[in-house]
């Protein structure tokens, strides 16, 4: 079976997930994203790369930063680009997925940027293109369910090696909410496709999920010897929905345990980097000491997040 | 109407027959093997010359929709899909729409399945109101309207009190009862299998503990209350293993696995295939290979089609959303004898978990070729092959994992209660 991201030529079609992708082709994304960061830096950031083409924001779930950033570099690309927030109330009158997408399709939609609650919504997509002949569109997932999140596993690597450099002598450890975190999923599977000899994961055995060291992964449930000599710091957003419940006592046990404090932080390289996809929790995941001291690039991978988003869609409707 | 089955090889688990032989049929019964009767005169016969001669399958699982879900399927496509698949006999899981839980639901479901041609339908009645599990149903009058069995389909009582009283109530009449084994809590917002798969795919999990909790407490409540249980659908090595070793402490149970389960595990998901969407769910490699094993010693007593037919618009979504269930009904056989060819087994041995044993469970005359038993017989070619399509499937239901496999086993005529209910001979 042929991969459902790559056309026939072996180029990318559709990004729906970074698990699959060959090493080249994330140094082929990352390399492309390079230039289009100058780009914001001038006066006049718009290139004709994207030019007559329509660009969908389908985002069945809320978003505010994601969307915005993809809406901003389809822009910068001159793309045309239509930003539609379809909430539950949509499904209720009766129209499914693929007949919003049927319907977009039939509207000349060159590219669909897709966030939904659903894990696998946009493989779903991407299969109903191809069966009715519409891959001509490609699909880009902005982040499905607890599956994936490959732009912002992407822009996280961008942002690794802008400061580091090189990928084959880092320790990586991720933190917090794993078991619900598409993001952690992403970033998973590009450090170890990009050769990070070690890539640990850190949280309660309730945020784990079952098998998570199949992934190629190091399991720490102590956050201060997990951190012990790593070069990078990736924290994940706790969600405000799992602390009720029974996953976690309160927020303050969990920032006790696995909040990132300067103290913590001590034990990780004196030049150790800490990255956040945002929003953060200060006080929560992170101490407001550590989200503004000179180890953070947490901004900085917002305006990478813009770069590489260029780079994908320019990549996929770029001609 | 008197008919002469020809030169096939019979098979007859129940009786340990397996030679080539003649069936003859009349009014209904089989009436002898090998010799006619003196004076015998045929109306019609069948030659079955290269292929197999077996009792009617006996499926534990068919959801025929009705009432309720016709949109689904109806009494008519899947009856026609029963015959075509050699099943004359059938239990339907209360799970309509509304369930199966007061008498008139029941006879009408009998009165329209009232068909030659049509497989005899055993409902296994709801064993609480709306299937809620928090009243009991009137199992006596349910079981004087046709019901043989009394469950929940897939939905589990959680209150445990009601679960005991349940059970007790059904034990006092010798109501079997035909329960799934899924915790409901630990199964909560669960959409596959617990493991590597469901974290790579981040889909939420359902632990084998699931089954495993839900079993310990069925298993202690059949030896408190004495109840005849069945459990359906065991998906797991470590619920296996309970059943075995309860039945080892003198618990009466039974149990069954789905086609699905036997074949495929969570791997099969694949990029979220929304047909691998299944209740409960697919598991892992090693709880697969358990089960077929299981199936092999009679630790498992039965297969079963566990026949969902599903629409289109409810199953094209994404994984997770997915209605579970697929259609199965005429995979039964070919899934059988493919277990069979890969498990290296006897054919009368795995045959019999689809006639003989899953008969027995039903406590029904059928399942066997004994002279003086209905005519219910299944004629089929086990070298014959074909494609599962969309267009190849009869039932209404064309949301099976196994689209787009070839299969091997051919179903040429069946015979319900002696009448010709399918004739795919030239087909």
């Amino acid at each position: 079976m042929r991969n459902l991201q790559l056309n026939s030529h072996g180029e990318l079609q559709h990004l729906l997930t970074i698990e699959g992708l060959s090493r080249e082709m994330l140094i082929a994304i990352l390399d492309a994203a390079a230039p289009f960061t100058e780009v914001a830096e001038r006066e006049v950031k718009k290139l004709p790369l994207l030019r007559g083409k329509s660009v969908f924001n389908l985002f069945f779930e809320p978003s505010t930063r994601t969307r915005t950033t993809f809406e901003i570099a389809a822009k910068r690309l001159s793309a045309d680009v239509i930003n539609l927030n379809i909430d539950a109330s949509s499904t209720s009158k009766g129209e499914t997925l693929l007949d919003t997408v049927d319907n977009l399709a039939a509207m000349q939609a060159d590219m669909f940027v897709v966030r939904h609650g659903s894990s696998g919504a946009p493989h779903l997509i991407a299969e109903h293109l191809l069966a009715t002949g519409s891959d001509h569109i490609h699909v880009v997932n902005a982040g499905d369910g607890r599956h994936a999140h490959p732009t912002q596993g992407l822009l996280d690597m961008y942002t690794i090696r802008n400061y580091k450099k090189d990928f084959t002598g880092l320790t990586v450890a991720i933190v917090g909410d794993i078991l619900h975190s598409r993001v952690a999923r992403s970033q998973i599977h590009a450090l170890t496709t990009l050769g990070v000899p070690e890539v640990r994961v850190i949280g309660p055995k309730t945020l784990l999920p079952t098998s998570v060291e199949r992934l190629g992964v190091r399991v720490f449930h102590d956050m201060r010897e997990g951190l012990r000599g790593v070069d990078v710091v990736m924290m994940l957003r706790l969600q405000n929905e799992r602390m009720q419940g029974a996953l976690l006592p309160s927020p303050q046990e969990f920032f006790k345990s696995y909040g990132l404090t300067l103290e913590k932080l001590a034990l990780a390289k004196p030049d150790a980097i800490v990255m956040h996809p945002g929003p953060m929790n200060r006080g929560i995941e992170i101490d407001s000491a550590v989200a503004d001291g000179p180890h953070a690039v947490i901004l900085p991978q917002v305006t990478f997040g813009i770069a590489v988003r260029m780079a994908v869609m320019s990549m996929l409707a770029g001609g | 109407m008197k008919i002469h089955i020809k030169n096939g090889r019979v098979i007859d688990p129940a009786m340990g027959i397996d030679r080539i032989a003649d069936v003859y049929v009349a009014r209904g019964r089989i009436v002898a093997v090998d010799q006619a009767p003196q004076g015998f005169e045929t109306n019609g016969s069948v030659d079955a010359t290269g292929c197999i001669v077996c009792p009617g399958l006996v499926d534990l699982a068919v959801r025929l929709r009705e009432p309720g879900y016709e949109y689904r399927a109806t009494l008519e496509s899947e009856m026609a899909a029963a015959a075509a698949s050699g099943v004359t006999s059938l239990a339907c899981p209360p799970d309509t729409d509304p369930p199966l839980d007061e008498p008139g639901l029941v006879e009408m479901l009998k009165h329209r399945a009232r068909n030659p041609k049509f497989a005899h339908v055993y409902p296994v009645g709801a064993l609480t109101l709306k299937l809620a599990g928090q009243r009991l149903t009137e199992m006596a009058e349910l079981a004087e309207a046709g019901c043989i069995a009394f469950g929940q389909a897939n939905t589990a009582i959680v209150d445990t009190q009601v679960l005991a009283r349940a059970m007790q109530y059904a034990a006092t009449f010798g109501f079997p009862v035909w329960l799934q084994a899924q915790d409901p809590f630990l199964a909560k917002h669960g959409v596959a299998h617990d493991g590597e798969v469901a974290t790579r795919l981040g889909l939420a999990g359902i632990p084998v503990a699931a089954e495993t909790i839900a079993l310990a407490t069925i298993l202690q409540l059949a030896r408190e209350t004495g109840a005849q249980v069945h459990l359906t659908r065991i998906s797991s090595a470590a619920g296996l293993e309970m059943i075995a070793a309860a039945r080892r402490s003198g618990i009466f149970a039974t149990c069954d696995v789905a086609i699905h389960h036997l074949h495929l595990c969570d791997h099969d998901i694949g990029n979220f295939s929304p047909h691998a969407r299944l209740d409960p769910p697919l598991r892992s490699q090693s709880d697969r290979e358990a089960l077929r094993h299981g199936l092999a010693d009679g630790t498992i007593n039965a297969l079963c089609s566990d026949h969902t037919p599903v629409d289109d618009d409810a199953k094209q979504m994404p994984f997770g959303e997915a209605e579970p269930g697929a259609t199965g009904i005429e995979l039964l056989l070919p899934l059988t004898l493919k277990w069979a060819v890969e498990m290296k087994l006897p054919l009368p041995q795995a045959l019999a978990r689809i006639t003989c044993d899953p008969a027995r469970i039903l406590g029904i005359e059928a399942g066997s070729l004994a002279v003086g038993m209905p005519a219910d017989i299944c004629v089929f070619d086990p070298h014959a092959s074909f494609r599962v399509t969309r267009e190849s499937l009869k039932s209404q239901g064309k949301n099976t994992p196994f689209l787009g496999m070839e299969l091997q086993g051919k179903v040429r005529c069946t015979l319900i209660d002696g009448h010709l209910a399918h004739d795919g001979s030239w087909a």
